[in-house]
């Protein structure tokens, strides 16, 4: 079966990744740009690594058929650090018309401080005058709720935003109701111990239906699993569902996000209506 | 989408699994009691936690999951913006 993994950051994983991923039937990934395991120093070293998304990671995925796509952005957990996000927010519309930079992300909350409050709001304004898709990462663990639904209140006060070229990703049981009630698109991220299961993310779209909805492995630097999309698949068939159901989670509905963007250069294929 | 399987399905599937997640729980809990300075960690906020959660997985009401997440959760305040909830 054919799968898109829709959050993954590929920067951090192997080329065997790569291998393992298309064998397993991955065409297409989507990496937004995120905290690298250090603050970073400089916005030379964020335009660096915006040259790296955009230039050198889709040379290595295509080389295993495997199409990529990437976010630009100032993660949550650097944007505490205000002088130096602003400077990279300036960095960023340098980037914005490459082919295959789907928009700004993945922006979003990590402590729910007001400082990253405020390069949130800075970076959905950017997003908004420029018209790019957002993907929102929302906090890990005792911080995901409050952010989430902190997250979830600056959106919805603007009338600009329209939610469905928002994704809020890293929802769980708590927080996937307040997402999609928001007309938002959720993303289920599978990662070992912090996040989600195969399993549970069966559990929440057999309870929230599959509109809006799609499953990602976030794999990075630390212990995380790029087969954990095909491991979903797994979770959904042992479930009982078909491949058509299959197919709308992990491979219709990420192109449908993404084929909101001017930029999104795939082929989506016979995609079942909405 | 829908759940497709029957409870007794379901239930058989995942028995092994619930009994090995709850032995996982309880010799974690035990792990902690047998380390050095365990009378120290006694006033530590997470062992409400670890209780409440324990609680919701006994009470019977649905939802288990979600009520879990909620007691290892930050309170969320609707009025976050205004200067006097800070």
């Amino acid at each position: 079966m054919r799968y898109v993994d829709p959050h993954i950051h590929m920067v951090s994983r192997i080329t065997d990744d790569y291998v393992r991923m298309a064998r397993a039937g991955c065409v297409a990934v989507s990496e937004p740009a995120f905290w690298a395991g250090f603050d970073r120093g400089s916005a030379e070293a964020f335009r660096d690594y915006f040259r790296q998304l955009v230039e050198f990671e889709p040379r290595r995925a295509a080389a295993f058929g495997i199409h990529h796509f990437c976010w630009l952005c100032i993660n949550a957990k650097e944007a505490e650090n205000v002088s130096l996000a602003r400077e990279v927010i300036a960095v960023i519309p340098e980037f914005l018309d490459r082919p295959g930079v789907l928009g700004i992300g993945e922006i979003g909350l990590n402590k729910n401080t007001a400082n990253e409050v405020a390069i949130f709001e800075a970076q959905v304004e950017l997003a908004l005058k420029t018209d790019e898709l957002l993907l929102v990462h929302t906090p890990h663990l005792a911080d995901k709720y409050k952010g989430t639904r902190m997250i979830l209140d600056i959106l919805s006060s603007d009338a600009r935003v329209k939610p469905g070229r928002v994704l809020i990703d890293h929802v769980e049981e708590h927080t996937i109701r307040h997402v999609l009630d928001g007309g938002f698109w959720a993303g289920i991220t599978l990662y070992p111990t912090t996040k989600c299961t195969p399993e549970r993310a069966v559990d929440l779209v057999e309870r929230y239906g599959s509109q809006r909805i799609m499953a990602n492995s976030a794999g990075d630097w630390g212990p995380s699993n790029p087969m954990n999309v095909p491991d979903f698949v797994r979770a959904l068939r042992e479930r009982g569902h078909d491949d058509q159901a299959i197919q709308r989670l992990v491979y219709d509905n990420p192109l449908r996000y993404f084929s909101q963007s001017p930029r999104c250069n795939f082929p989506p294929e016979s995609l079942e209506p909405a | 989408m829908r759940a497709l399987l029957d409870a007794r399905t379901m239930f058989d599937r995942e028995f092994l699994n619930i009994r090995a997640r709850l032995l996982e729980v309880a010799a974690a809990l035990d792990r902690v009691d047998r380390a050095a300075g365990r009378n120290k960690i006694g006033t530590d906020d997470r062992w409400p936690q670890v209780s409440a959660a324990v609680r919701v997985l006994c009470d019977g009401a649905p939802d288990r999951a979600e009520r879990v997440e909620m007691v290892f959760s930050d309170p969320y305040d609707p009025n976050w913006r205004t200067p006097s909830s800070r």
